[in-house]
């Protein structure tokens, strides 16, 4: 499938970064048109645009990856389509080609805080209503910076700064062994 | 004439017993008719995928069951065989027959809940009842496995995590044997329940190009006339081995999509008993210990058993480098994981794909110049749970 993929892609002219072992790279200029072309084309066929994720690395430039999985019923295969991205280059929107990638890219734009282009309604979908941040970013404190609980003096819903009564705390669970080996040649030295 | 006005602006939920959970849907009505519905999501949204970046892969185990809770197991199937696929590990045969048995389980338990509630929300209270009596009966059989009825934490990367207990493939084989008559009792109630059609037939169509389109999958996909189960397309564990038949909806309505389940219902039967007629002896789980923990009466006698369970429990487990999507079909339609691993004991991204998401954002479509009672009948046909939605 992959060397049909190519073929498609390459006939049309579109530039890919990378392809091969079921997962397409492409920049994000280019992600419209080859999406558009592997959905219409009748040797790809991918009709359905089941997952759209997004990755973050914070120590890699560009910093995020958009990732999409493709689903061609026709020839029962499925295609991993990459694009990486900065925080502030948007990401041209699908939703035009699948309808159903509405929702996955409101998703990654709550979680991740990633701009899609040209999609119209960009609202967060899981996090509360006036939430602020994108908790799915490698650098976001998994308790969170604020916790809200019902005051009885003013008998509402307050927001507060996160506390807890204990630190949370990484098990790392790493054993600091390193083996005989190493134990001999700190003897030797 | 008069000037045009504000439309009129109904809040239903998020604690409302028709939406299936906590969904707030805002639905702009002109007189009974549904003009425009805006579901707002997320009033139980745990950061799955954010906790299991911080836990050990067994440890991120048992948050799938919270996922879907009304067919855990088929959630905890996904996880076990992504993690497989990247540790490159192949898993005994009676595991995987136990598996596909409990997926089966599960799907019943689903299906059950599915068929049943909907038919609650259009007025229909014995069908509840029945069912209901059929899951605890189910969930019995997932208590005796694993110790829990819901949150079984029961099929794990390398197999599964307790044998089945003695007498329990006679019970599971009575159940199947006489679940066929179950389901024709129930079709009694609803089939042609004069009622359940006028409420159901002809609401909520969707057609095939739409279907797709909108990334729908399972039950919902091929009532609308595909073809098309993973279990028989793209199988694991052994699925292309087994006699079951996939049925296709015609007209792709609401009606459609509970015949549809009416007839998984009578196949997982089917897929269940030859589970239990072929059952193969030996083990249940990898023995390589560096996978999955030993035996628990092999830690009184053998020290490395418990030096491999010590570190299991503590460290985890070691997945190589790599990314993979792996997907499973759950009751609900396709189950997708795309994991990536980056060689340490936790998963590195864990991204959850949920059919019951994809399945609701084409409520707003559905409902529209519906009435106001129409969306009750299509939400309870989309079989939605927010436990995955919300994740």
């Amino acid at each position: 499938m992959m060397d049909v993929v190519r073929t498609v892609l390459q006939e049309a002219n579109i530039k890919y970064l990378s392809c091969g072992a079921g997962v397409l790279h492409v920049d994000g200029a280019a992600l419209f048109e080859a999406l558009q072309l592997l959905r219409d084309h009748p040797q790809t066929d991918f009709t359905q645009m089941m997952d759209l994720c997004g990755v973050d690395y914070p120590s890699r430039r560009p910093r995020f990856d958009v990732v999409y999985q493709l689903l061609s019923l026709r020839f029962n295969t499925r295609l991993t389509v990459v694009v990486s991205v900065e925080e502030e280059i948007a990401v041209p929107s699908i939703t035009k080609l699948y309808p159903c990638a509405a929702w996955f890219e409101r998703e990654c734009y709550d979680m991740f805080g990633l701009v899609f282009e040209g999609h119209e309604d960009l609202r967060r979908i899981l996090t509360d209503y006036d939430f602020e941040g994108f908790p799915l970013r490698r650098d976001f404190p998994l308790s969170g910076f604020t916790q809200v609980r019902y005051d009885d003096l003013t008998r509402q819903v307050i927001k507060e700064p996160v506390s807890l009564d204990q630190d949370y705390r990484a098990f790392e669970a790493q054993s600091p062994w390193r083996g005989v080996a190493a134990v001999q040649k700190r003897g030797a030295s | 004439m008069s000037a045009p006005s504000d439309p009129f602006v109904l809040n239903l939920g998020p604690q409302h017993p028709a939406a299936h959970g906590v969904l707030r849907l805002i639905l702009e009505m002109d007189g009974e008719i549904v003009s425009r519905a805006d579901p707002h999501i997320g009033f139980l949204h745990r950061g799955t995928e954010k906790l299991i970046e911080h836990k050990t892969y067994m440890q991120a185990l048992p948050y799938f069951d919270r996922l879907d809770y009304v067919a855990p197991m088929a959630s905890e199937h996904c996880f076990s065989l992504a993690v497989e696929k990247l540790l490159k590990l192949q898993i005994p045969p009676r595991a995987q027959v136990i598996r596909v048995l409990f997926a089966e389980i599960t799907r019943l338990l689903n299906h059950l809940f599915a068929v049943t509630t909907s038919a609650l929300d259009l007025g229909a209270i014995t069908p509840t009842l029945w069912g209901f009596e059929q899951r605890e009966k189910l969930m019995a059989f997932s208590e005796r496995v694993s110790g829990a009825r819901m949150h079984a934490n029961y099929i794990r990367p390398g197999g599964v995590a307790k044998d089945l207990p003695e007498g329990l493939l006679d019970d599971i084989w009575d159940f199947a044997h006489d679940f066929p008559a179950f389901v024709d009792d129930l079709e009694t109630l609803l089939t042609e329940n004069r009622i359940f059609k006028q409420r159901t037939v002809d609401i909520g169509m969707i057609d095939l190009q739409t279907a797709l389109a909108w990334g729908l999958s399972g039950p919902m996909l091929r009532a609308s006339g595909a073809a098309w189960d993973l279990r028989k397309s793209q199988p694991y564990d052994g699925y292309e081995t087994y006699d079951f038949d996939i049925p296709v909806g015609k007209t792709g309505d609401c009606y459609a999509r509970y015949l549809v389940r009416i007839a998984e219902m009578r196949q997982s039967a089917r897929i269940i008993k030859q589970c239990v007629m072929r059952m193969p002896q030996g083990p249940f789980m990898v023995d390589d210990y560096k996978v999955a923990l030993p035996p628990r009466q092999l830690l009184e006698t053998s020290m490395e058993a418990l030096i491999h369970h010590f570190k299991l429990a503590s460290e985890g487990y070691h997945v190589p480098q790599g990314a993979a999507y792996t997907a499973v079909e759950a009751p609900k339609g396709e189950f997708g994981i795309y994991l990536i691993a980056d060689g340490s004991n936790k998963p590195y991204r864990c991204k959850i794909r949920a059919p019951s998401f994809a399945h609701l954002q084409i409520l707003p479509l559905l409902a529209q110049d519906h009435m106001l009672a129409d969306v009750v009948a299509i939400l309870g046909s989309l079989d939605i749970v927010f436990g995955e939605i919300d994740r």
